[in-house]
């Protein structure tokens, strides 16, 4: 049982989770009459087995590792971010709305326009919970959730007052803000493929080294583990309480660039969440909150949630059973608690 | 229109849409009293209104006949309470962040839901039920002048069964010994502890009550409001009466009044069209109105709400 201490814990107990998290999915498709060795193998073809559905799973990933660097980050700092999912609906309108804008600039320049438009979106979003929690103690788990539904009707107001084009969405963005590719279309079979995957490892990476390498990442990552040894040691918490928000807004915000610039290129008015922002939350509980925890996190959710499409095609299962297993796999993690208890309890006998 | 007519329009629509609210808002009270942050109301009230939507169907084929709705209800009240234990043992026994278990209970109740309404129906969503809880006149109330149409007449038992139910918990908490016991374990679990209250059971008693309610919630929404369950079914009414909770400063009272309060701001947005005055104001002010109410409230700006003072912290005998 030395897997399930010191450094190899941090890979044992997800390790073990998503393992136990397909049991409990192969049990709920047994009782429920479905064949789940069937069920498994086609999920598993649903990812693996051409290049169309390898480009829809690089193409679902990109929106969620971003969102799950948002829930990671302000992790980080002890601060709770369910709010991913309205700063990643106001990043997507403000780059759809960048990206409206501006005609004849080179793309060089307006995608990163846009997509520093949505990030600065998401971060204006974030700062209010950030503020609040900092200046009167508010509990930003609250807020974020009283925000995403501010966030729903006032994007969706909007887009109705001022953007609306036919059939309850924006007009087309410009092709030079655009991230889809032709040639990234073309060489996986014409899936939705596009550019924005670089932008979510530049993300990745920009997280790792903002928390690993630089004064603020230390000061950030101390107040998660202590707010007050911290301020005794002379770091000013509230600003960085409301400094992680803010950054982890940015990355929500980013998340939702993904979409307005990527995968559709525009944005509908929308009758309700995306899911990419909570989704976040499984993806960073999974991932560690490290940045390439989340990477591999956001490949197994992103791989489950297209794999499920073939597996209902092929064996009938619903793709809700993917959820459901999303959901077991949160569980387990959280009660990492349960697996060491379980641990304990085997070497204090001397088995193993 | 005169006033009379808009205050007829909008009163019964509140009471109307602030039911289910107001059932799921109590639950929320007796979990986060006991110390249990509850962010799986909304998935604890999208299991009731399945289960609500079901047991009608099942119900009616099974020749309950108008009883059906009333059966799902109980039915919903006990799957909610099952369905909540996941979250009991898993941040009370296994001490897994509140939060993040809650999150889980969404998303398992989201994908359960849809995944058994697929198996079951072989279709998106449940038919629509037939034995829907309907609106009556109360006897005698209705004749009253004024208050009758007001608050008596073509309004739904379910309404009321709600009111009554939070003054019954408002007792409950502060006039029993339970209640006591229940308020000190998220007070003060180590002081209760001490006092030879069972920490650990006294929360699971809270989650599974909240549960219940939740689910009960839930059905009532399904049963009354909707008439059928899809995915859409229940689409942030459990993080709005998380919201009716705070903002009644985790009172049950104050719970019922934000959710009255709350439901009627729902009906404002949507019969807001048919009264002079309030066509001016664009439906999202009203949309928006409970969350950004409640915001204003947790930053002490429509008086200063205080969460229980042990509330998100696992206990753990014999820790200081």
């Amino acid at each position: 049982m030395k897997l399930l201490k010191g450094k190899w814990a941090s890979i044992t107990v997800p390790l073990l989770s998503v393992a136990l998290g397909l049991l409990v999915g192969g049990v709920i498709m047994l009782v429920s009459g479905y064949n789940p060795i069937v069920a498994y193998a086609a999920l598993f073809n649903g990812i693996f087995s051409n290049t169309y559905v390898i480009g829809e799973t690089i193409r679902q990933m990109t929106p969620l590792i971003l969102s799950g660097l948002a829930v990671a980050f302000a992790f980080r700092t002890g601060l709770f971010n369910i709010g991913v999912e309205g700063q990643l609906l106001v990043g997507w309108l403000a780059s759809v709305y960048v990206g409206l804008q501006f005609e004849g600039l080179s793309p060089i320049v307006h995608i990163p326009l846009a997509i520093i438009a949505a990030a600065l979106a998401g971060a204006i979003w974030a700062f209010v919970p950030g503020f609040l929690k900092a200046k009167y103690q508010v509990h930003e788990v609250i807020t974020t959730i009283m925000m995403n539904y501010v966030a729903l009707h006032v994007v969706n107001a909007i887009i109705r007052t001022y953007l609306l084009a036919p059939g309850e969405r924006t007009d087309q963005i410009n092709a030079s803000a655009s991230l889809q590719s032709p040639f990234l279309e073309s060489i996986t079979d014409f899936s939705r493929l596009h550019y924005g995957f670089v932008v979510a490892i530049i993300g990745a990476i920009i997280m790792w080294f903002l928390l690993w390498k630089t004064t603020t990442g230390y000061e950030l990552r101390s107040v998660g583990f202590n707010k007050y040894a911290s301020e005794y040691a002379g770091i000013n918490v509230q600003r960085n309480i409301v400094l992680s928000m803010v950054i982890s807004g940015a990355f929500a915000g980013a998340a939702g660039a993904m979409e307005g610039l990527g995968t559709y290129g525009y944005m509908t008015v929308m009758a309700d969440f995306t899911g990419v922002g909570f989704d976040g939350i499984a993806v960073a509980l999974l991932g560690a909150n490290g940045a390439l925890g989340v990477v591999l996190a956001s490949a197994l959710f992103g791989g489950l949630k297209i794999g499920a499409l073939n597996m209902q095609s092929v064996a009938q299962v619903p793709t809700q059973l993917v959820e459901i297993v999303i959901a077991m796999i949160i569980f387990f993690v959280a009660s990492s608690y349960l697996i060491h208890w379980i641990s304990n309890r085997v070497s204090k006998r001397g088995k193993i | 229109m005169d006033f009379m007519q808009i205050l007829q329009l909008i009163i019964p629509a509140a009471i109307f849409s602030a039911a289910p609210l107001i059932f799921t808002a109590l639950g929320g009270v007796f979990s986060e009293r006991s110390g249990v942050v509850n962010i799986g109301l909304e998935g604890l009230m999208l299991m009731g209104a399945f289960t609500g939507a079901l047991f009608t169907i099942l119900g009616e084929q099974w020749g309950m006949g108008a009883a059906s709705p009333w059966f799902s209800l109980v039915v919903a009240i006990i799957i909610g309470m099952l369905f909540s234990l996941l979250h009991a043992v898993a941040s009370i026994s296994f001490r897994a962040d509140q939060v993040v278990s809650g999150v889980a209970l969404n998303f398992l109740a989201a994908g359960l839901a849809i995944f058994l309404v697929k198996k079951i129906f072989d279709a998106g969503q449940t038919p629509i039920i037939q034995e829907r809880i309907y609106k009556t006149d109360v006897p005698f109330l209705s004749d009253i002048p004024f208050i009758g149409p007001l608050f008596f007449s073509s309004a739904y038992y379910t309404s009321y069964i709600a009111i009554a139910l939070a003054f019954l918990v408002w007792w409950v908490l502060y006039k029993t010994p339970f209640g006591l016991r229940l308020r000190s374990v998220g007070e003060h679990p180590m002081a209760a502890d001490t006092m030879g209250i069972n920490v650990t059971k006294m929360r699971y008693v809270a989650v599974m009550l909240s549960g219940g309610f939740a689910g009960l919630g839930g059905a009532v929404y399904a049963t009354s409001i909707a008439g059928n369950f899809s995915h859409a079914t229940i689409s942030g009414q459990g993080f709005m009466a998380l919201a009716a909770m705070i903002f009644g400063k985790w009172h049950p009272l104050g719970a019922m009044g934000a959710a009255l309060f709350f439901g009627l701001a729902q009906s404002l947005s949507i019969t807001g069209q048919q009264i002079p005055g309030l066509k001016e104001i664009p439906e999202v002010y009203l949309l928006i109105s409970p969350y950004v109410l409640t915001i204003l409230a947790l930053a002490g700006l429509v008086g200063r709400a205080d969460a229980p003072k042990a509330i998100g912290q696992p206990y753990e005998k014999g820790k200081r």
